[in-house]
């Protein structure tokens, strides 16, 4: 595509890293154009950064705020909340307005999470360079962008120059072949690949997803596993743009129109990496031996098929991993060698950057649909468009109808930092992407798992195979 | 910043592996001001229990430990979320230099950007220095010219990005060095215009599609 080198031998990561680079430093330093930069309630430290040094956001109209850490989801009267949390929201509306930036507003019908919206709007698309002070950033990388998560200092000099200091990570490839079983989804390949490779198995590495598995998975499926990569310590994880992709972005608000969008999509269709390309690491999956997965320690490495038991310490060789395995028992109050469905839960949330699309909703809908949930649980739609479709589809009767709430768009009960948290020693079936403690709130229990799966939990109240709750066959890989 | 060349001081043992950001600043205290310091909610769920008590068995209360400013921690230290506020936690606590074979990219990159040393062991010498640090050992010396931590009787080598060692020794900041490329930049977001059209956003007048 213009401006990419389209030299031989080169990674989708690397030509679309290449085709960013400002200054080369002899010490392999570059600086990176940034093309989109996202900004949440948690920008407030980079904003006074800009404000000590009396500098200006340089390119306002690369910049996006968005309202989802700390929204509420019961209510959008801000009177209402804590005044603590109204203020961060506050904080955001103010550097917005004083900056000229867009801002995704409570009052926003497009309001969600950061990682929904993006892709929603079209602000997320192939080739882009992308970045946000959050380290879920990594889900736009479905697209082929180079996304990832920066801390607040980073934010500050993105602000100040729309670029980064960055050295290139190595490349690694995930490749994923065969066919999924129904009801196996894009969460449970990537806890697949955690579980396998650890939770710092990419670390220092850029991921490309490839083979017939994921070139199956819908746009909702690769925002789900590029989310992951992450939880795997990769610095972030790309698909190459293929046609599912194009057709998602067709007709996208901020992306382009008309003819100017079809000549995008050529350049995006050419971005892929060459036959020769060499990865500094490669990592091959069977996607038909991966099934429904949940994790039942305090890493999102300590994931195991429902159909498994709880490892017993006794039995792992490696002494500092048995040391982790036991405290993980310990704090997660389960035995070595119970079966993970005798697991009984406390309540469920559906919801989160990770799993809380349309797709996700109707899958955990076709679970729910004519069942009561025996816990309680909380399913937050990842933007209010979602929201909309959803209600549109009927899904939030059968949500309600089961005996779940169904509230407002935000980042809600993955981190907890707008109040929805789980109660101190309950245990909770989520869709979200960490498990670590206390993440949910302060003596929180977490196990992470597919919406489906959520779904199936919340029915019998203890961690279930969702393949014995289905009706008929799911399509794969959604 | 200040620049970091050599640490000397009282060294904590912390035996875990994915001591995540989660845990190095709970989710709930990142609504305060950084004026106030972070010091105080460092590590604050394995520090106190439940009534605010510190807890007996996290050696950061002890008090051959008081006033720390290394830490020595397993693998995947800082895992985790994108919060800068873990380090802030860290260095407003007294931290300057925390010593484990892996880190969260994200972490490790804060970490350099105040100033604080992520450096790298091998899991073997790890273990070797988390062992020293349990049988009574209380200091640590840091050389990060001659990249060598000693600590009781022990010697080990760590590693860490050539290029954050050059930053750290120096003190230096990025904005001002990128201030010095402002011509650099601004010539390739012109040419970049150029060459991707489709990078601009679209202005939409209305924003509602389809979810």
């Amino acid at each position: 595509m213009p401006g990419i080198d389209a030299g031989g031998g080169k990674t989708l990561f690397d030509k679309v890293f290449d085709a960013h680079v400002v200054v080369r430093r002899e010490d392999g330093q570059c600086l990176l154009w940034i093309d989109r930069h996202f900004l949440h309630e948690g920008s407030f430290h980079a904003f006074n950064k800009l404000k000590d040094r009396d500098a200006e956001v340089t390119r306002p109209d690369l910049t996006f705020g968005i309202e989802d850490h700390y929204v509420p989801t019961r209510t959008r009267d801000l009177s209402k909340i804590d005044p603590a949390i109204r203020g961060m929201i506050e904080q955001l509306r103010g550097n917005s307005e004083r900056h000229g930036l867009r801002l995704f507003d409570l009052d926003d019908p497009g309001q969600g999470i950061v990682h929904v919206v993006g892709p929603e709007q079209g602000l997320t698309l192939p080739g882009l360079t992308m970045v946000c002070g959050d380290s879920h950033t990594a889900t736009h990388g479905a697209f082929g962008a180079i996304a990832f998560g920066i801390g607040a200092s980073e934010v500050a000099h993105v602000l100040m120059t729309q670029t980064l200091w960055q050295k290139k990570p190595k490349r690694m490839r995930v490749t994923v072949d065969g066919t999924l079983a129904p009801g196996v989804t894009a969460k449970d390949i990537a806890l697949s690949i955690i579980a396998k490779i650890g939770a710092d198995g990419a670390a220092g590495h850029a991921i490309e997803y490839a083979g017939s598995a994921i070139r199956g998975l819908s746009m909702e499926g690769r925002l789900t596993l590029c989310n992951l990569s992450i939880e795997a310590g990769g610095r972030c994880g790309m698909v190459a743009p293929d046609q599912t992709t194009v057709d998602y972005l067709r007709g996208r608000p901020f992306a382009p129109q008309g003819e100017a969008f079809e000549a995008a999509a050529k350049d995006w269709l050419a971005l892929a990496s060459d036959p020769d390309a060499v990865f500094d690491r490669e990592v091959l999956f069977d996607a038909t031996e991966i099934a429904p997965v949940v994790t039942w320690g305090i890493t999102p490495e300590d994931a195991s098929p429902i159909t498994a038991t709880v490892p017993d310490p006794e039995q792992i060789a490696d002494p500092a991993r048995a040391a982790q395995v036991r405290d993980a028992l310990d704090y997660m109050d389960i035995r070595p060698g119970q079966s993970l469905t005798d697991i009984r839960i406390d309540r469920v949330f559906i919801g989160s950057c990770t799993n809380s699309r349309i797709e996700d909703i109707r899958a955990a809908a076709a679970i729910l649909a004519g069942r009561k949930a025996k816990v309680p649980g909380l399913v937050s739609p990842g933007s209010m468009l979602v929201k909309k479709q959803a209600e549109e589809e009927g899904l939030d009767r059968i949500i309600r109808d089961a005996g779940l709430e169904w509230v407002d768009a935000g980042c809600s009960m993955c981190v907890g930092m707008n109040g929805d948290l789980v109660p101190p020693g309950e245990r909770c079936a989520s869709t979200t992407n960490r498990n670590f403690r206390g993440r949910q709130g302060p003596g929180s229990r977490t196990h992470l798992m597919s919406p489906a799966m959520v779904a199936a939990a919340a029915v019998t109240g203890h961690l279930t195979d969702m393949r014995q709750l289905m009706r008929e066959p799911v399509s794969a890989g959604n | 910043m200040k620049p970091f060349k050599t640490l000397d001081a009282i060294a904590c043992p912390l035996p875990q592996s994915n001591v995540d950001t989660d845990q190095l600043i709970p989710a709930r205290f990142m609504k305060r001001s950084r004026a106030d310091g972070y010091g105080g909610f460092l590590l604050y769920d394995l520090r106190f229990d439940e009534n605010g008590e510190p807890k007996t068995d996290c050696p950061l209360n002890d008090t051959i430990r008081q006033g720390a400013q290394i830490l020595v921690s397993r693998r995947n230290f800082g895992s985790g979320s994108s919060r800068e506020a873990a380090v802030y936690a860290l260095v407003d606590y007294g931290v300057s230099c925390v010593i484990a074979p892996s880190y969260g990219d994200i972490f490790a990159s804060n970490a350099v950007n105040n100033g604080l040393l992520p450096a790298v062991i091998s899991e073997e010498d790890c273990e070797a220095l988390l062992a020293g640090l349990q049988d009574g050992a209380d200091t640590a010396t840091v050389d990060l010219e001659a990249l060598t931590i000693r600590c009781a009787n022990l010697v080990v080598p760590f590693t860490v990005d050539p290029v954050w060692r050059t930053k750290l020794l120096n003190g230096w900041d990025d904005i001002d060095l990128t201030r010095s490329h402002s011509e650099a930049i601004a010539a390739f977001a012109a040419a970049d215009r150029e060459r991707r059209p489709w990078m601009q956003p679209n202005r939409p007048t209305t924003a509602k599609p389809e979810a």
